[in-house]
């Protein structure tokens, strides 16, 4: 095919202008910063790794680091799971199942912020959730005041989110199970629960590993829930903050401490793109499946 | 028997689902005299007064203006301009194809939230700090759709656009008149998409806006939540008027919607 030299060049120009402008620079700034004590107002001296130093001495950052990945941790099981049951059940055509599925979609489509509102008003001290345990016979709980159930209450936001979207992708994946399996593995008498071990879990083990990987990825990310959730205050204390939440308390505003806070991303990008690459890898080898 | 256990489950799933979005829509239409923490779905006496109210302490509709304005320019420049690249990137052969690749390749393995800060310094060195440009510039184009188009434009058998250039047709008259109509489906994808992640941004616009009118629905509603705390029928009414064009247009266009995921075009 034939063009002028230059007109790949204005095809890209656009593209390429967005993302080195506002990632790739920014993202090389980032690095820099982070061995400045730049202020939100400019300046800065070199200081080689103090604010790597502060960081290992600064309990915030600690609390920060242990909260993202606890969250991390504790939303990948129910996020590979739930979803996987939701869309067996979903899977099979019964009247009425598109209603299901479009419903079961919602939260999805509502964005966090939306979702943060909701919640934040089923889970006050005299919401909806708390007038369900009192008519139960207990007393009633500090979801959003507690540090740690405030913690607890954001992963079962983010859970809730979740379910529809990673069933979706359970569903793609449960369409390719090959039927005659199941059928085979019924002739020889197994049960619903061995055929779920026996039969759907092996041909469909690379999506779930691939749930894990995205659920892991956005667990580590979280930020709305909790900023939401919290207030903005990010809990009692700040005790329920997460990395990322630090990272937008410590840089933003006119007093933001624009060095330490890239500091900050660098970690937080170190650990962000190990996950990733994980996720691609895992992504391109379900391709191939 | 098995059927009807089936959707028993189905029933409940559907009530953990929509449950919420149902209590919140009951909260924003119950008046001023009735009690909004007495657990009841079908208030006495409803209405939609709170909607014309939330609009007198915020200027909510302003904030749905912002938002629609970003989220549409969001999905123009997502569509056309990664369409461009991606089609570069896909039919055209030059020298530097290569660098162009890596630069978006690597633009998708760094994570927003690493360098938000450093990238509200670059606007502000713009003087587009607390300007809806500012909100829209950084995801103009993202790197994901550049791929997801150029992976579709790959798709597409050569010969056609082979035969189009041997009768004269330049780069850009191949690409608008052959190859955009052939990858519609994906586009639809970028646009859904573009306008969802647009609509529901949180965290960027958070940093970038400061004054009150320029707010998009998402950080205004946090206002309100902040601010109106003690009105949960304004905050309800609020948050129901930013639910409902999003779920509007998922159903009309839901088929894309699950294609979408399925390729990966949303973050999740």
């Amino acid at each position: 095919m034939t063009h002028r030299p230059y007109t790949p060049w204005l095809f890209l120009a656009p593209g390429l202008a967005i993302c080195l402008m506002f990632t790739i620079f920014p993202f090389l700034n980032m690095i820099v910063l982070a061995f400045t004590d730049a202020s939100a107002l400019g300046g800065g001296r070199f200081t080689g790794v103090d604010n790597f130093v502060r960081m290992a001495q600064d309990p915030k950052f600690w609390a920060a680091a242990r909260n993202s990945l606890l969250y991390m941790v504790c939303v990948v099981p129910p996020l590979v799971l739930l979803p996987l049951l939701i869309a067996m059940l979903a899977q099979k055509v019964v009247p009425g199942i598109g209603i299901f599925r479009t419903a079961f979609f919602t939260p999805v489509i509502a964005s966090t912020v939306v979702v943060g509102l909701i919640w934040t008003w089923l889970l006050d001290s005299r919401g909806l959730v708390n007038n369900v345990v009192e008519a139960l016979g207990g007393s009633r709980i500090g979801f959003l005041t507690d540090s740690t159930l405030l913690l607890i209450s954001s992963m079962v936001v983010t859970v809730w989110r979740g379910l529809g979207y990673y069933m979706v992708i359970y569903l793609a994946a449960l369409a390719n199970v090959p039927k005659d399996l199941h059928e085979a593995a019924m002739v020889d008498g197994a049960g619903p629960v061995r055929r779920f071990w026996s039969v759907t879990v092996p041909s469909i083990r690379p999506t779930m590993v691939l749930v894990a990987a995205l659920s892991a990825v956005n667990g580590f990310r979280v930020f709305s829930e909790i900023y939401l959730l919290s207030g903005g205050s990010g809990g009692p204390g700040g005790a329920s903050t997460t990395l990322v939440m630090l990272i937008q308390l410590t840089g933003r505003g006119l007093t933001g401490e624009v060095g330490y806070a890239s500091a900050l991303s660098i970690v937080l990008f170190v650990i962000l793109l190990g996950l990733l690459l994980i996720t691609l890898r895992l992504n391109r080898r379900e391709d191939r499946l | 028997m098995k059927l009807a256990l089936r959707y028993v489950a189905l029933l409940a799933i559907l009530a953990i689902s929509i449950g919420p979005f149902l209590w919140q829509f009951a909260t924003s239409i119950k008046g001023p005299g009735e009690d909004v923490f007495v657990p009841d779905f079908i208030p006495d006496d409803p209405t939609f007064g709170n909607y014309a109210a939330v609009a007198d302490v915020v200027p909510v509709w302003t904030f749905a203006l912002n938002s629609l304005g970003v989220a549409s320019v969001n999905v123009v420049t997502n569509c056309l301009g990664a369409a461009m690249a991606g089609y570069a990137l896909a039919r055209l052969k030059f020298r530097g194809r290569r660098f162009a690749a890596v630069v978006f390749a690597s633009s998708i393995l760094v994570p927003f939230e690493a360098i938000m800060i450093s990238l509200f310094l670059v606007m502000r060195g713009f003087g587009l700090t607390n300007t809806l440009t500012g909100v829209v510039l950084p995801g103009a184009i993202a790197a994901l759709n550049v791929l997801l188009l150029r992976n579709a434009f790959l798709a597409l058998p050569a010969e056609v656009e082979e035969a189009a250039t041997i009768d004269g047709a330049n780069a850009w008259q191949r690409f608008t008149r052959l190859a955009l109509p052939s990858v519609k489906g994906t586009l639809v994808v970028v646009a859904l998409f573009s306008f969802m992640f647009s609509w529901d941004d949180f965290l960027w616009p958070l940093i970038v806006l400061s004054d009150q009118e320029k707010y998009t629905l998402t950080i205004g509603l946090a206002y309100l939540q902040g601010t109106f705390v003690q009105n949960q029928r304004l905050v309800a009414a609020g948050t129901i008027i930013a639910v409902v064009p999003l779920i509007l247009l998922f159903l009309l266009l839901q088929k894309h919607f699950f294609r979408g995921v399925g390729e990966g075009a949303i973050k999740g």
